[in-house]
């Protein structure tokens, strides 16, 4: 294990964890919205929010899924320091994180069962940006309508079909954040 | 330095309900499995709404708690004093300074803003258990989008007593596929369940955390011919005459003597400060606030 595994935690763990998650809370209650989440400085090729994602959500009881390049000693000394978390393969993951194309296929995640939906892995995509433009989302937590640069239009669609089951994405880049649940329905792109 | 983490809680603790509360979000309506723990009061008091709230509160928070819409109860009052000693925020009783309102059986008056969170103590959180008490089987129930008995319950409201007489605990369909329980609020607040705010339900005893997010649609369930309605007592608050609050009777002596006022006490305060008198109230005075 290299030292720098040790470094770009939290340093007041109660207060940045929980201001986090009131960022990751508002983007998941209100898709299309786009927030900043700080605090974390992971090793490359990790954005800060995906950083910040981790250290808010995962620990000993969250199987991690690690995609592509995102795969790196580095980052598997980090978030096994910081967080405990399992590194698994996808049919265990409670998270993955990647970007689009290395997360891809996602028929590979759980996406929960009849009776329990919320056994499901939630997506953490790294995005080279994010805006509020594109696809147009409708569904709860939307007034109207929104709009969210997303990496594709069909896979969200099919994912939105398979409601109440399904998996939840959370889209970061550099130290902002954006997301999509399950219950959002996605048109063009 | 403080005896206790900030909020109480561990961060695991924390943790382990954050990530209910966001599947909670993603899944509007349906309940989700949460490990509830131990909390320094009695389940039925608001362990889980202590623990919803726990896990969201921020040190720039201000933080508000309600008892059957009253700031001054002694629910309220030991759950408000809780967070000021364990996360040190700030409190009010304002309803619209508040940024996380802790509630016990009502929905505040004024319209929430989407800058806030509303989190319900939560007693029993399945709106079938009534029906069926097996949780294998109303866990089936909702899997299978199987709620005939529910309208059977209803239906049978009607046959007895000429309409459907459930006043409270008034149960929901969330944008079209689960049946909720919105806690034990009165019907009348039902139609605010679609608002601007970010809804959490807490349930520390049966151990589930649910969710509506900011505009979910939210349907009363009823009948053709009998549409759902809210209702409250027909009068006017006593102490500052407003038409369009809920009220709570309250029996003033032995003679039969009762007066109707707010239960949303600071919708009532704020009302009175702004010169509005009901039959029976008296001018507003700060000191006597």
């Amino acid at each position: 294990m290299q030292t720098e595994a040790l470094t770009g935690g939290f340093a007041d763990t109660p207060t940045q964890s929980a201001e986090a998650f009131r960022a990751v809370m508002r983007v998941m209650a209100r898709p299309g919205t786009i927030e900043r989440i700080m605090g974390a400085l992971p090793p490359a090729p990790l954005s800060n929010a995906a950083g910040a994602v981790i250290l808010t959500l995962c620990d000993p009881e969250t199987p991690v899924h690690l995609a592509g390049a995102a795969d790196t000693p580095a980052v598997r000394d980090w978030i096994t320091f910081h967080t405990g978390a399992p590194l698994v393969e996808r049919a265990r993951a409670s998270f993955a994180l990647g970007t689009w194309q290395a997360l891809l296929p996602l028929d590979s995640y759980p996406i929960g069962s009849a009776e329990y939906p919320d056994r499901s892995t939630t997506l953490i995509v790294e995005m080279p940006q994010l805006s509020q433009t594109g696809a147009r989302l409708t569904g709860p937590g939307i007034e109207t309508t929104a709009a969210l640069s997303l990496p594709e239009g069909t896979a969200f669609q099919r994912n939105a079909a398979l409601y109440p089951l399904g998996l939840d994405f959370l889209f970061t880049s550099g130290d902002h954040l954006a997301a999509l649940p399950r219950s959002t329905r996605v048109e063009g792109h | 330095m403080t005896d206790y983490n900030f909020a109480y809680l561990d961060e695991q603790t924390k943790r382990m309900i954050r990530r209910a509360i966001l599947k909670a979000l993603a899944i509007p309506g349906y309940q989700v499995p949460f490990a509830s723990r131990e909390m320094p009061m009695p389940y039925g008091w608001g362990t889980g709404g202590v623990q919803v709230s726990a896990a969201c509160l921020t040190p720039g928070d201000t933080f508000k708690v309600i008892d059957q819409g009253a700031d001054d109860t002694t629910n309220a009052v030991s759950i408000r004093k809780f967070f000021e000693k364990t996360a040190r925020v700030a409190t009010t009783e304002e309803t619209a300074r508040a940024s996380i309102i802790q509630t016990r059986h009502r929905i505040p008056e004024e319209a929430l803003s989407e800058d806030q969170i509303l989190v319900y103590q939560v007693p029993i959180p399945e709106p079938l258990r009534f029906l069926e008490p097996s949780e294998v089987e109303t866990r089936k129930m909702h899997a299978l989008e199987e709620y005939g008995l529910m309208h059977v319950k209803l239906y049978e409201d009607i046959s007895q007593h000429g309409a459907i007489a459930t006043a409270y605990a008034y149960p929901v369909k969330v944008e079209g596929r689960y049946v909720m329980d919105p806690s034990p609020i009165p019907k009348f607040d039902n139609p605010k369940l679609s608002m601007a705010a970010i809804q959490l339900f807490g349930a520390g005893r049966e151990q589930r955390i649910y969710a509506l997010p900011p505009y979910t649609k939210v349907v009363s369930l009823d009948f053709e011919d009998h549409p759902f309605e809210p209702t409250k007592a027909a009068h006017d608050c006593d102490l500052c005459g407003a038409a369009d609050s809920y009220l709570d009777e309250v029996i003033m002596d032995d003679a039969g003597g009762r007066m109707f006022v707010c239960s949303d006490t600071d919708y009532c305060r704020a009302r009175r400060a702004a010169g509005h008198i009901g039959a029976q109230g008296a001018p507003y005075e700060e000191a006597t606030a």
